[in-house]
């Protein structure tokens, strides 16, 4: 019997207004240490957490969205966003960064993190969980 | 609690880190270094560099086992291990060599 | 008499935007800001409620709000009007009252 644990942090806010998703991301970062089954979830304004070209140039707010691309490297490999709550925001895949990461397993192969699914599949991929984090 | 760096004077927290990334140079590794009686060699610099870099992509300073990863696929096996990386920085690589590069304390060490 | 309405949460998460379109007189100025600014985009679910709220009122949006997310100024609806800091303390200089939707 394995002990590893299938962990979702499901993130349903949008990222500055609040501080759930930075806080989202730094217990992603942490918890990344303990080699459990991670994956995230972005669902409802969670999905802006991920729009491209976010620029603090003009704000007084740090822009954190890089950190997202260190996923990755964290072993933070499963990224599902859920098309649904795109579309409701006018946005599609497109609209999002680009993020990747190096399969270790396949001679360190670029391949996508972000995978898109539908509102169905999202509550199935939830029911798979053995713990989930709401932020 | 500050500490005196080419006659300026920086604020660092409690763990000594820096308070404020900007006000990073050279300097800064050269005082904390001498203060844990290290002396840096080149070697030690190809990281605090590496560190410097990843945190201006990434925004954050990378957790040990990161740092070791992302080295040993940039500088080589020899060196993306943590034996070689404790060699260089005893008090932890994550911990110590962030504080050198002016860094926050590491995201995701416990 | 005139009032600014502010409104600087998501239009998905809490209901602010909406209850300031329903509680505004015409002729009245209305300025989306922080996450106030995604009800600015084309494309939502909200964007009808705009339109119809641009048939009477002014409508404005934080430029540096709108940068901040990542979002294009050519997206955003016709007729919004940009402001930047400057411009969101001309508005409300220029309105007696500010009504701040939380």
């Amino acid at each position: 019997m394995s002990d590893i644990k299938k962990f979702m942090y499901v993130n349903r806010r949008a990222p500055y207004g609040t501080v759930y998703a930075l806080e989202s991301l730094e217990v992603v970062l942490i918890g990344a240490a303990f080699d459990q089954d991670v994956s995230l979830a972005f669902i409802g304004d969670g999905v802006y957490q991920l729009k491209s070209d976010q620029d603090s140039s003009e704000a007084d707010q740090k822009n954190f969205s890089p950190i997202y691309q260190a996923l990755g490297d964290y072993d933070v490999t499963k990224l599902y966003v859920e098309k649904e709550s795109m579309e409701e925001r006018g946005l599609s895949l497109d609209d999002l960064m680009p993020l990747t990461y190096e399969d270790e397993d396949d001679d360190w192969a670029e391949k996508d993190s972000i995978r898109v699914v539908t509102r169905d599949e999202m509550k199935e991929l939830m029911e798979q969980q053995d713990v989930l984090f709401n932020f | 609690m500050p500490i005196e760096v080419d006659g300026k004077s920086l604020e660092v927290d409690e763990e000594g880190y820096l308070a404020n990334l900007n006000d990073w140079v050279p300097g800064v590794a050269e005082v904390m270094s001498k203060e844990d009686d290290l002396e840096l060699t080149d070697e030690h610099w190809d990281i605090i560099n590496f560190l410097r870099e990843y945190y201006e992509e990434y925004q954050i300073a990378p957790a040990v086992r990161v740092l070791t990863k992302a080295v040993g696929k940039r500088m080589g096996k020899d060196k993306g291990n943590s034996k070689y990386l404790y060699g260089l920085f005893p008090y932890g690589p994550g911990k110590q060599a962030c504080r050198y590069a002016g860094l926050p304390k590491p995201t995701g060490c416990v | 008499m005139s009032i600014l309405h502010t409104v600087n949460k998501s239009p998905f998460e809490k209901n602010a935007l909406s209850e300031c379109l329903t509680h505004s007189m015409d002729g009245s100025a209305i300025l989306l800001l922080e996450d106030g600014v995604y009800a600015a985009m084309q494309g939502t679910n909200f964007e009808a409620d705009v339109k119809n709220a641009l048939a009477s009122k002014k409508v404005y949006a934080l430029g540096p709000d709108i940068k901040l997310r990542g979002l294009s100024n050519d997206r955003v609806i016709d007729g919004i009007e940009l402001v930047d800091y400057a411009g969101f303390v001309d508005l409300t200089e220029s309105n007696d009252k500010v009504q701040a939707w939380l």
